[in-house]
């Protein structure tokens, strides 16, 4: 029975070139995703299960056959037997040919997925932090910050406004999402700037460690266009819960256009900020960069979350000496590691206009306008 | 040996070893008595499965709905950590020393262990770690929350200073651990009753002398990996910094955390081979390939522990070297199976409580394994690690695995422990209540897992939310009825019929020819050759 089940789920992988094709997704079972890894993933899944199926229903059907027959309120008596050399064998070889048998392709497919492929299309380097993901495109010079939408964030509040039903993609919707084209092989090449993260998207048929210090590279090739959503899926600490993974993949030629607008926008706030360094555009693109940078600890609108990230509406170092705002935020602070430090993730220009901005939102109106050259200094 | 044994018993207790216990509450503080020293196992067992399973509760209760209704993420976290350190420390662990420390020396007819004043510090140093764990909830920044494995640098140089006490009652759990792994291997060795050959040993006194080996190989690698966390924190080294390598820790941990895994299970399979051959009156089918597999099982656990790692970025190669040592696993367990369903073939069963309890053992541990060989393959780990179906599996093991068993043991000899036989009953109505709501609890999980659901997560996007309902309901009512065991325990202690010597007519073993409940020193006259034979398994009566 079991071995029929096995040889029919085999048979069906084989002959239909995986049974993945032709599965509906369901709410009950793993995706089958959309790419050539996650449906291999999705067969090995099946053919696990319906192993497990037909060893579980042999083995429990003999044990449920002896305990209605061999109770004794049946009269039954006790053989005196214990032991049996053949049965032994039997059942110590059965279990090391099933187990062959879903090895053999586990092995075949755990080959082809490692295997990198020696010229990808394109790279992007995904850095994970708390508690948010950075991608970074340096073939095309595109880098941003991807955060859970502010529609996520409100509702998952303790006694939110809105409630989670209501946010659309609740706790899986972000600002920017990795934007990747289709048909493509690309290398993803991921560390993480903090602790250990790990990016997952499950239509894309893997997690992999995003590890400080480290490099894990994943090649990935998306058949269809669509948006696709996951979750960090290894405890990182307070915002675990809140850092989703969104890849949106489009059609190459809608892909270069979104490369293009990138681009335009990129230059457009170059143009901007090689102008005159005012008050305005300062407060302007710091804000930008407060909500997706600093946002996820201290909240957009400035009040933190008491006993673990501080308010910097009226706090201490937001108010007080602009060089000691400058260091933490330049440094990352030596009593609380969760604050990293931004010195080398952002520009002098950058740093100037969140510190800025930190100052003067809210209630604060210290009236400093900080520059990209104090920020030099201070490095 | 019994000589000394006698000595310090004499020493600590002023007293004569036949006489019964100290008078006053000194008598726990000062007891050197195997059975009070297990009686109080068994009890903070129970203190800390009742603590562990409020923090479940509450786990549960926020998990209940989407969005965030009673806990700060923070302290959310801090639950999912001190959950695990605390059933896994403190409850499992020494429920299963509980039951070794009152029933190896009555297993094999020795007057007590081998080191009785060792086994009293043993246990007494459990009692301060428990505080100093839960402690932390009081701390400034409130108890670790990087979830019990403590991974680096999140539980190093990010994690809150409380984390400096949790790793230094870690310490003193493992030094407690493996004193006590010491002297119950030490009494097995060096104290069977004359003519008991290690071959004749009862299962569970089998299981447990390995066990022992286990600990002693597994505890010291957990104290290398947390005090390497604390010179990370404190003198500046840089093992697991980015700087370092993070990966080494899960390395080491897991070189521990895996053998910890069949730390909690063999002396599990030893209580469910007791139980099956008493309840189906007929002897263990294949003792000898049972002992082999413990063996067999032992040694590969020290190979497997890259399995929980397969997501981290190792070489492919290691991925697959990791993958057939664990899928091979399965083979020795399998055989466990065969055998416990071979002895009730041709039986002649009936099914008191204890018996219900194997059998929930045995069909339930069965299918955590059936989900583990699907975890053991890598490509499709690709999928389930860290998901909710990591969390399904390792509580069919732990929980409708090893606890089972405990509760399987503690009411199987319960009757022997107290002279009264228990509620038969009400032991029927906890099992049924226990049972269904276990798998409520914990088979939707699954499903939640292979849906995309990660574990350590505070509040979940509504796809899932079904799911963590169902859950819940069946957590509750788990929970609840394990009240009904309390009950069943205090009742029986109070009173109820007398027990007799041997209240399981198809129980056999040394501990079934003394008096119910034994005196408070037992085999200070060693047990005849003759009963030792009659008793073990080629003897006939």
């Amino acid at each position: 029975m079991m071995w029929k089940r096995l040889l029919l789920t085999l048979f069906t992988l084989t002959a239909s070139g995986g049974i993945a094709a032709q599965q509906k997704e369901s709410a009950f079972n793993m995706p089958v995703g959309v790419t050539e890894v996650s449906r291999d993933a999705f067969d090995m899944h099946m053919l696990l299960f319906w192993t497990c199926v037909g060893i579980g229903v042999s083995v429990f059907s003999v044990m449920a056959w002896s305990l209605y027959h061999h109770r004794r309120s049946r009269g039954a008596k006790a053989a005196k037997f214990s032991e049996n050399t053949t049965v032994e064998v039997v059942w110590t070889i059965i279990p090391v040919l099933i187990l062959t048998a879903v090895t053999v392709p586990a092995t075949a497919i755990l080959l082809k997925t490692n295997a990198e492929s020696p010229n990808p299309d394109m790279v992007v380097d995904v850095h994970g932090s708390q508690w948010k993901w950075k991608y970074v495109y340096p073939e095309e010079d595109i880098s941003f910050f991807s955060n859970l939408a502010t529609s996520s964030r409100d509702a998952s509040q303790m006694n939110p406004e809105t409630s989670p039903a209501d946010a659309p993609d609740y706790l899986l919707a972000v600002d920017n999402p990795l934007v990747v084209p289709t048909d493509k092989t690309i290398r993803l090449r991921i560390t993480s700037d903090d602790v250990i993260h790990s990016w997952w998207v499950p239509q894309l048929g893997f997690k992999l460690d995003a590890v400080p210090g480290s490099f894990n590279n994943a090649d990935i090739r998306i058949d269809e266009p669509g948006t696709y959503r996951g979750q960090c899926a290894e405890l990182c600490g307070t915002g675990h819960a809140y850092m989703p993974v969104v890849v949106k993949a489009l059609a190459p030629p809608a892909y270069a256009e979104w490369v293009a607008e990138k681009k335009e926008a990129a230059a457009k706030e170059a143009a901007q900020a090689s102008g005159p360094w005012t008050m305005e555009t300062a407060m302007a693109q710091g804000k930008k960069l407060y909500a997706s940078a600093c946002a996820s600890c201290h909240q957009a609108n400035g009040q933190g979350i008491e006993g673990t990230f501080p308010a910097l509406d009226g706090g201490k170092i937001t108010t007080g000496p602009v060089k000691g705002h400058m260091d933490i935020v330049i440094h990352g602070s030596e009593k609380n590691p969760v604050m990293q430090a931004y010195g080398g993730q952002l520009s002098d220009r950058e740093i100037a206009a969140v510190v800025t901005y930190e100052r003067n939102a809210w209630s604060n109106d210290t009236g400093d306008l900080v520059t990209p050259e104090a920020v030099e200094a201070a490095r | 040996m019994s000589q000394t044994a006698d000595s310090v018993v004499d020493q600590i207790d002023h007293d004569h070893s036949h006489a019964g216990p100290r008078k006053g509450p000194l008598r726990w503080l000062l007891t050197v008595n195997h059975k009070d020293v297990g009686t109080m196992y068994l009890v903070l067992s129970l203190v800390a499965l009742l603590v562990g399973g409020v923090m479940a509760l509450l786990i549960r209760a926020e998990l209940f709905q989407p969005g965030l209704q009673l806990t700060q993420p923070q302290f959310f976290n801090s639950l999912t950590t001190m959950h695990g350190i605390t059933m896994i420390f403190l409850a499992i662990m020494p429920g299963l020393a509980g039951l070794a420390n009152w029933m190896v020396p009555l297993q094999i007819g020795a007057d007590d262990m081998y080191w009785p004043k060792v086994n009293n510090w043993a246990f007494w140093m459990l009692p301060p770690a428990a505080i100093m764990l839960w402690g932390t909830f009081f701390m400034s920044q409130g108890a670790p929350g990087g979830g019990w494995t403590l991974y680096a640098p999140l539980s190093s140089t990010f994690a809150p200073p409380s984390i400096d006490w949790v790793i230094m009652a870690i310490h003193i759990m493992g030094i407690s651990s493996i004193l006590g792994a010491l002297n119950i291997i030490m009494t097995i060795l060096k104290m069977r009753a004359k003519g008991m050959r290690l071959w004749d040993m009862p299962l569970f006194t089998w299981t447990w002398l390995i066990t022992g080996f286990l600990l002693l190989l597994a505890m010291p690698t957990l104290a290398i990996a947390v005090t390497m966390l604390l010179t990370d924190r404190h003198l500046g080294t840089e093992f697991f910094e980015a700087s370092g390598n993070p990966v080494l820790y899960q390395h080491i941990f897991w070189f521990f955390g895996h053998p910890e895994v069949y730390i909690m299970i063999l002396p599990a399979f030893g209580v469910v081979s007791e139980i099956v051959p008493a309840f189906s009156r007929k002897p263990l089918f294949g003792r000898t390939s049972m002992i082999w597999a413990v063996i067999a099982i032992t040694f590969m656990s020290a190979i497997v522990w890259a399995h929980h790692m397969f997501t981290v970025g190792l070489p492919v190669e290691g991925q697959l070297l990791f993958m057939y040592t664990t899928m091979l696993i399965a083979v020795p367990t399998g055989i466990k199976v065969f055998n416990w369903i071979a002895t009730m073939w041709r039986g002649s069963m009936t099914f008191e409580a204890p018996m219900l309890w194997a059998l929930g053992f045995i069909f339930l541990f069965t299918i955590g394994g059936l989900s583990g060989l699907m975890l053991a393959d890598v490509p499709a780990d690709y999928q389930y690690q860290d998901t909710y179906f990591v969390v399904a599996h390792l509580h069919y093991v732990v929980v409708t695995g090893s606890l089972f068993a405990i509760i399987a043991g503690v009411l199987f000899w319960l009757p022997k422990w107290t002279g009264h036989m228990y509620n038969e009953t009400l032991a029927k109505w906890h099992f049924w209540l226990s049972v269904i709501s276990v798998n409520i609890a914990f088979f939707p999980m699954h499903f939640a897992g292979l849906a995309g659901m990660p574990r350590r997560i505070p509040d979940y996007p509504m796809q899932f939310m079904d799911f963590n309902a169902i859950s819940t309901v069946g957590a509750f009512v788990f929970g609840f009825s394990q009240l009904l065991l309390i009950w069943l325990v205090i009742q029986t202690i109070r009173g109820g019929k007398p027990a007799g010597d041997r209240p399981w007519d198809g129980a056999k073993g040394l501990e079934w020819t003394l008096p119910s409940p034994p005196p408070y020193h037992t085999f200070v006259e060693p047990p005849s050759q003759q009963t030792v034979h009659e008793e073990g398994p080629h003897g006939h009566h």
